[in-house]
């Protein structure tokens, strides 16, 4: 039953892993890698690994991958044209035999490594092995300093996507005008504070109604 | 099922993600790739956690979905200001940085 099971997510694996290279379209390439780490998800459950399991399906196939989705569909459409052919023929074929000596010399390394365990399924481990209480336990006492590195690291990456993201002076179009909410709260001529102490200036709607009557230019 | 088995798997995927980081030109198909080679070594931490009966390995894991997904985070936000910049979407465009 393992074995099968195994087959299956393995060969599902590769597959979403050969999609994600080979499929043009970068909308189906996300869409590729989602399967791949949902069949991950099942060959950790084989392992015994529940909540990094869970993990990976809730954050990763769930959160990061909507957020690729959104960049894609933001992004990817007008230039899927210009990705046709990945790279030129030379270099292609070097990634491909340099691809290939990598699963060779690992193969060798896992396959000629002293360790007598790997050949086996592993030691009997205890019913409840993998699940949140003891990777809790884990992340609390003795990997407290990694955990708290990992808080920080994801506030500074997400201060640091925020200010890679927003939009500086100079980017935006010139026709692109700014719209405020004030404007539709208060329109002009609705008899405001500000228009009280200022006289009609402000928004451009108020520089198209002209000054108000009897005060000549009004006050910028 | 033997452990050997795992580890190969994640070698195989592994391979293609870095064959996928080496013959892609687009920045969001290469982040993905990376990703591919990430998962790879989870497999491989993952499968050494059972091994050892021990779940150091998966906290290992964990940390590196942790990387990974700021790695993520970083790498969309320099495409969308690629993008915002109208410069071409292409790793072999944007060599500023080359020498």
């Amino acid at each position: 039953m393992t074995e099968v099971l195994f087959f299956i997510a393995a060969i599902g694996a590769i597959a979403g892993a050969v999609g994600v290279v080979s499929l043009q379209n970068p909308f189906y390439s996300v869409l590729a890698l989602v399967f791949h780490l949902l069949s991950l998800a099942a060959l950790f459950l084989l392992l015994q690994a529940q909540f990094v399991a869970a993990a990976q399906v809730v954050v990763y196939a769930g959160a990061v991958m909507v957020l690729y989705v959104f960049v894609v569909a933001y992004v990817g459409a007008a230039e899927a044209a210009h990705f046709k052919a990945p790279v030129g023929g030379g270099q292609r074929t070097l990634a491909i035999a340099f691809a290939l000596a990598l699963f060779v010399e690992l193969c060798i390394a896992i396959l000629g490594s002293g360790l007598d365990a790997l050949g086996t399924n592993g030691p009997n481990i205890a019913f409840g092995f993998g699940g949140p209480e003891q990777l809790g336990q884990a992340l609390l006492t003795k990997f407290l300093v990694a955990f708290e590195l990992a808080s920080y690291l994801l506030l500074i990456a997400a201060v640091g996507a925020v200010v890679l993201a927003r939009r500086r002076g100079g980017i935006h179009d010139e026709e692109e005008t700014r719209v405020s909410a004030m404007a539709f709260l208060r329109p002009p001529g609705v008899g405001t504070m500000a228009e009280a102490v200022e006289g009609r200036t402000g928004t451009p709607e108020h520089r198209e109604l002209g000054p108000p009557a009897g005060t000549g230019e009004p006050v910028r | 099922m033997n452990l050997n088995w795992y580890l190969v798997v994640s070698a195989l995927v592994f391979c293609i993600g870095a064959g996928g980081v080496l013959t892609r030109r687009n920045p969001l198909v290469v982040l993905l790739c990376l990703e591919l080679m990430l998962n790879a070594a989870n497999i491989a931490l993952i499968a050494f956690a059972r091994m050892w009966g021990n779940v150091d390995g998966q906290i290992f894991a964990i940390i590196v979905m942790v990387v990974a997904a700021c790695e993520v985070c970083i790498g969309l936000g320099l495409v969308v200001a690629i993008y915002r910049r109208r410069l071409p979407i292409d790793v072999d465009e944007l060599r500023e940085l080359q020498g």
